[in-house]
């Protein structure tokens, strides 16, 4: 691994020399009820809009490789024949800038199943490998449990990591375009000194985590208590409105729907993405549905996650980044739901 | 005069399609052609033989008929069963003709000569209890909205006429408006509806920062106890929820279920 020390405020410069491309960043949205600043991430044309500090997004950044809508293909008509046209939609490259270890993790895990699998997907793969990604160290917040699921750090995934030292930053340089940018700055290598201050700022970053999630042997207790109680509890709870999957860096679950145009000349088919707490996820034509109860749904959801996905890929489907428990209006948290599961009685 | 169409080179029929209107604003007659850009596109795919809002010549021959607005009066009653007898498919276009709508908010107050009084005064009308058009005839097809989106209507035609099943959105407002990355209305104190309220109208009210009123009546998974208590968790004082589930009579079910259960 190559690493380099440039001063903090040459973040402009580096921002300005991939301005020629589309950079997607964290921007401010506003204030929420409390007074605290709300982010996510958007096109940023200045860098002064650009919130490098934020704390975390409301979205992730799967939207730019994985949209909530994507049309998939058109066919166009004429007579009785008919001409299809795909688009994989990956017009210009994207620059993700900002990205913290969470999301480029979570890329990471959704490119095993879009990209590495069987059958890849060349709509979320197109637009993927289209990006150049700055990764940029974070302070761990009240609902940030990556550090449980083992997504605390970046190994893989990004062309730059950037950790904030003070006045400078630390660059870990992933790829040869990363390292070309940094030539046009006014680097350094670090020494030892530098080494020793990147090192207490990890250090420091990893005792700050306050949320856990305990995951040990957590298939074969998921396994165990399939009939526990507690699903029943936070059921109840679930409002169905599949707003966890929505805000969910690694949820990929979708529908399609071929839709025609009002001339009849031309139609769409669309894919939309999906969450498995909707209550028509698991019904099959004739109208049969699998999973008609709100905490069956529920428990599936973490099945998949935390049970089949550690099965198949020796990892959980899950960076820890805690955006459904924020953004679940009745409250269910990853760490509540698993630790009331691992609980068996817990209160919901 | 009905043209040919047809849809990779198969006919497909070209309904003609009356809309009407019963106790209403007539707000979602209008939404069909306020849509310029795709208008001419509409009419050429129906042929149009009633429509008070956009034309002056009526029949009463149609094979659709569009009924928009609530039943509120006794003659209400004898237009919709001759539309039911003329029609091959009578379609509850808006949330007055599928639950009644902001008329019957009336509904709540016990004594409707009293309400009819204090509207009218002195001036007799006949006028009764709201109701949805199901309450009287059959009904094919509820298109739901306050007031129905355009661009919703255009794909159940098309679907018509090419035989396709017509399936509203399942899932409730959140799905479409997290789509969108809009800020949680809760996050911003207000209260929404959008959890608990079928989607399909593309989170039009929370885009606008403003909370979802339910017009689209209630999900079919819709765990209206579970946002009373997100609500009350948040302060948000019950009369503006109440307000809004009673506003288009979407929830007028559950309502009644609530007060019987809880005394609310």
């Amino acid at each position: 691994m190559i690493f380099k020390m440039f001063p903090a405020a040459e973040l402009e410069d580096l921002f300005a020399l991939l301005a020629v491309n589309r950079i997607i960043g964290p921007i401010s949205k506003g204030l929420n009820k409390d007074g605290h600043e709300l982010f996510d991430f958007d096109h940023v044309t200045d860098f002064s809009h650009l919130k490098i500090a934020y704390t975390q997004t409301i979205h992730s950044a799967k939207k730019f490789c994985l949209p909530h809508h994507e049309e998939t293909s058109t066919f166009t008509f004429t007579g009785d024949d008919w001409q299809k046209e795909v688009d994989f939609g990956a017009h210009q490259p994207l620059v993700l800038f900002g990205l913290h270890p969470c999301d480029i993790n979570s890329l990471n895990k959704l490119d095993k199943v879009l990209m590495d699998s069987i059958y890849p997907n060349p709509f979320y793969g197109a637009k993927r490998q289209n990006m150049l990604i700055i990764g940029h160290s974070c302070t761990p917040q009240p609902a940030c449990f990556c550090q449980s699921m083992g997504t605390d750090t970046v190994l893989a995934g990004c062309d730059l990591f950037l950790t904030l030292l003070g006045d400078d930053y630390f660059a870990e340089v992933h790829s040869s375009r990363a390292y070309h940018l940094l030539e046009q700055l006014d680097c350094w290598e670090p020494g030892a000194k530098d080494h020793a201050r990147f090192r207490a700022s990890i250090e420091k970053r990893s005792d700050s985590f306050t949320n856990t999630v305990d995951t040990s042997d957590l298939t074969k207790i998921l396994d165990m208590e399939f009939a526990s109680q507690v699903w029943q509890q936070w059921g109840e709870r679930c409002l169905s409105c599949g707003t966890c999957a929505q805000v969910c860096p690694t949820c990929y679950c979708y529908g399609i729907e071929e839709k025609v145009d009002m001339d009849l000349s031309r139609a769409v088919k669309n894919k939309q993405l999906y969450s498995c707490n909707l209550i028509d996820f698991a019904e099959v034509a004739g109208g049969h549905n699998f999973r008609p109860e709100s905490h069956t749904r529920l428990k599936y959801r973490y099945y998949h996650k935390h049970r089949g996905f550690v099965e198949a890929f020796e990892e959980a489907l899950c960076t820890g980044c805690g955006r459904c428990g924020t953004s679940c209006l009745a409250g269910i948290t990853v760490p509540e739901v698993i630790a009331s599961v691992r609980g068996g009685s817990h209160d919901a | 005069m009905t043209t040919k169409q047809t849809f990779l080179g198969v006919n497909v029929p070209k309904p003609r399609v009356a809309f009407f209107e019963l106790s209403s604003c007539e707000g979602c007659q209008l939404q069909i052609l306020n849509n310029e850009a795709t208008l001419l596109d509409f009419l050429s795919m129906v042929e149009i033989v009633t429509f008070r809002e956009g034309m002056t010549e009526k029949s009463d021959e149609y094979d659709v008929a569009f009924v928009e607005g609530c039943i509120t009066r006794k003659d209400e009653e004898q237009r919709l069963l001759t539309i039911r007898k003329n029609a091959g498919l009578v379609v509850a276009l808006g949330s007055c003709a599928c639950f009644g709508g902001v008329n019957q908010l009336k509904n709540r107050f016990n004594d409707l000569n009293w309400v009819k009084k204090e509207v009218y005064g002195d001036h007799p009308i006949d006028t009764q209890e709201a109701k949805p058009i199901s309450t009287l005839i059959d009904v094919d097809l509820e298109i739901y909205g306050c007031p129905i989106k355009k661009e919703e209507v255009e794909d159940i035609v098309v679907n018509l006429i090419l035989g396709k099943s017509i399936d509203h959105p399942k899932y409730p407002v959140c799905m479409e408006c997290k789509a969108k990355s809009n800020i949680c209305l809760f996050d911003l104190g207000e209260p929404c509806l959008g959890p608990i309220t079928r989607a399909g109208c593309d989170a039009w009210c929370p885009s606008s920062r403003l909370g979802c009123w339910g017009c689209r009546g209630p999900a079919p998974e819709a765990n209206i106890k579970q946002l009373l208590h997100i609500c009350n968790e948040r302060e948000i004082p019950m009369e503006r929820v109440m307000d809004r589930l009673e506003c288009f009579g979407g929830f007028s079910e559950s309502i009644e279920q609530l007060r019987r259960t809880e005394g609310r």
